[in-house]
């Protein structure tokens, strides 16, 4: 009963199960946050002045730590996955918000005069234009969001191991099982990379019309190339946000240079 | 005929970048917006699809007032290119010629169909078809851009500074391909440009606009050169307005002559006939062609016959008869090592020689002739 799988019954579930659960808790925050970012994201682009206040609260918000959110949530939502899962969705805004707005103002003003005037109005404009074009950004920021939300559901441990594979650091030390801890640290890490994978592998699927990138497989958030003589006008696509520091490692930071 | 009526634009900060612009844009030609930066070229091309809407003044097409119809009906029915062609960089060069008749509802089937034999049109190969905007050349792009805005044959194309961002070499094959397409199709075409020799080779009409959103003035690109209203649009039209000009004259009415012309095979005693005829016209070399005619180079008589072909003196680059200008015919005698200007048929076969002379002689005749036209009518 000592093994690198063995987890403790007090979990109730299995080594798999807990990968379930956890990728369960860190992934609907993200799809939860990118559903509340695509609309405030649009209305940062048309209101120009919303997006700096919207800036402050999604980052202050960013600071609050996640002991301090349980704290108020839990007299509603109890001890569950739910009071998890509100904090992270939250934090997700400050990388999501950013990655939507820089992106759809990626498309270059060209681009969106030749729309009008094919007689596009605002909606296809949006949906057949921008959006599409945002797509290497928004997944920049979903590739941050997503590993950032993966390691940071571990907390949720405090509230009665609610933490999936993070719980498995709190029993460690009850059972004094380093592996355990091991166990957590190595899982997580894992699932984070193999998740960031699937992102790239889905924005090379979406997005085909992206010049193939030079910097290898670290440039994920570039806009699609414009014309050579144009490379200057590009603008990061993805402005590393505190989310990054979690996860410094897979953030398009690099791109922000180009 | 597209009628702008004395139409304003005063932007909300106070600028008023077009000032009480009247013109009529004559149908099946193409009109050339040109002026200064910032005169309000690009502000008057957008009143016309309601991407600005005027702040005085009406627009009319066809006598109707372009605010009675629905805004993307109306941009749907006009085609528009842009500097940087502004292509959709995620779909495929097929799909973005698509875009439009793909909002009227055609299939995809027939509006790609209708994108691919577009394609050929603007000098597009059909292998491009699939590639993305950035496999593309900024030439191959602006092509592209030309293509999408002709896809849906919108009778009005409007064109701002489209050709501006590719080197003189592509726009020139762009500038004759545009000449092309509006020779075949007939559209009507409403072009911006800052470049006055731009203007000049594509304008059927060019209104000359100053700084303030001002009509300096408004006439067929002879007319600007031969008499501009004033000392603004003079020196727009720059130093060489002369030379220039003389692109509107034919070189049909050259009084050519064949007497110093001789072919390879010509024997010495076939040009001591000649010799008097030589003589008279005072042309200091020989042109010499080949069995055909073609020209060869220029030979000094003491050396012929018995020149070799290779060591004779280049002739330059010979110009068409009745078809190049006088420009075209000053310009060759002037790069000529003789100073003497060779004149070729279509088949490229010399058909006579012209010194500098002759050719300024040819000037003030057309001149001359362009007055008398001028008073009369
Ligand atoms: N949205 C705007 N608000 C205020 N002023 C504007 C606006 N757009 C253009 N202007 C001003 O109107 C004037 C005409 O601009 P416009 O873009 O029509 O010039 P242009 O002739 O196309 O110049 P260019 O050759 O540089 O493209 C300029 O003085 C410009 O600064
Ligand atoms: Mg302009």
């Amino acid at each position: 009963m000592n093994g690198f799988f063995d987890i403790p019954s007090d979990l109730q579930h299995s080594w798999l199960g807990l990968i379930g659960l956890h990728l369960r808790e860190a992934l609907i925050p993200v799809a939860v946050g990118l559903l509340l970012a695509l609309p405030i994201g649009q209305l940062c682009v048309r209101v120009r002045w919303l997006y700096p206040p919207v800036l402050w609260v999604t980052t202050i918000l960013y600071a609050v730590p996640s002991l301090a959110f349980f704290v108020v949530l839990i007299d509603y939502t109890g001890q569950s996955e739910t009071t998890v899962m509100i904090p992270l969705a939250v934090y997700s805004l400050v990388v999501l918000v950013p990655a939507i707005v820089d992106g759809v103002r990626s498309v270059p003003q060209e681009t969106l005069a030749a729309a009008t005037a094919m007689g596009l109005g605002p909606v296809r404009r949006y949906l057949q234009v921008q959006l599409p074009i945002a797509v290497p950004a928004l997944i920049a920021g979903l590739r941050v969001a997503t590993v950032s939300s993966i390691s940071l559901v571990s907390v949720g441990t405090l509230i009665g191991n609610q933490g999936a594979l993070g719980n498995l650091l709190a029993d460690a030390m009850f059972y004094h099982r380093p592996v355990l801890a091991v166990n957590s640290v190595v899982t997580t890490a894992v699932l984070a990379i193999v998740i960031d994978a699937l992102l790239v592998l889905l924005r090379k699927v979406l997005t085909p019309w992206a010049p193939p990138a030079s910097g290898g497989s670290r440039s994920a958030g570039r806009g699609g190339r414009r014309t050579p003589g144009r490379a200057a006008k590009q603008r990061s696509v993805v402005r590393p946000r505190p989310a990054a520091l979690a996860v410094q490692d897979t953030a398009p930071v690099k791109d922000t240079a180009r | 005929m597209i009628r702008i009526d004395s139409v304003t634009k005063r932007y909300p900060d106070g600028t008023v970048a077009v000032d009480r612009l009247s013109l009529e844009i004559p149908d099946r030609s193409i009109t050339v917006l040109v002026g200064p930066s910032g005169c309000g070229k690009t502000t008057t091309l957008r009143m016309i699809n309601r991407m600005i809407e005027p702040s005085e003044g009406t627009i009319l097409i066809d006598g109707v007032d372009i605010q009675k119809q629905p805004v993307n009906t109306l941009r749907r029915g006009m085609g528009y290119v842009i500097q940087n062609a502004g292509l959709f960089q995620h779909r495929t060069i097929v799909d973005n010629i698509a875009t439009v008749p793909r909002l009227l509802g055609w299939s995809k089937d027939r509006a790609r169909g209708r994108a691919r034999e577009l394609m050929t049109r603007v000098g597009l190969d059909a292998s491009l078809a699939s590639r993305y905007p950035y496999q593309l050349s900024g030439g191959q792009q602006q092509r592209v851009g030309v293509a999408r805005a002709l896809a849906a044959d919108p009778p009005v194309l409007l064109m701002d500074e489209p050709f501006s961002a590719v080197d003189p070499i592509v726009r020139k094959g762009l500038q004759e391909e545009l000449l092309r397409i509006q020779e075949e199709l007939g559209k009507t075409i409403v072009f911006v440009t800052h470049d006055i020799d731009e203007a000049i080779r594509l304008g059927t009409m060019v209104a000359v606009m100053r700084t303030g959103g001002h009509l300096a003035q408004y006439a067929p690109p002879a007319e600007l050169l031969s008499s501009p209203a004033d000392a603004f649009v003079e020196d727009f039209l720059g130093a060489d307005r002369g030379i220039r000009r003389l692109s509107f004259f034919t070189s049909a009415g050259l009084e050519l002559t064949t007497a110093p012309v001789v072919a390879l095979d010509t024997t010495a005693r076939q040009l001591a006939a000649r010799e008097a005829e030589i003589a008279e016209v005072a042309a200091p070399h020989l042109l010499v062609t080949d069995l055909d005619g073609k020209p060869l180079g220029w030979c000094a008589p003491e050396d012929f016959p018995g020149a070799e072909p290779g060591r004779l003196l280049s002739f330059g680059r010979p110009f068409e008869f009745g078809k190049d200008s006088l420009r075209a015919a000053l310009d060759c005698a002037v790069l000529s090592p003789t100073g003497w200007a060779v004149a070729v048929d279509a088949e490229g076969r010399a058909v006579g020689v012209a010194s500098q002379e002759t050719i300024g002689e040819a000037i003030r005749a057309a001149h001359a002739e362009r007055r008398k036209a001028d008073v009369a009518g």
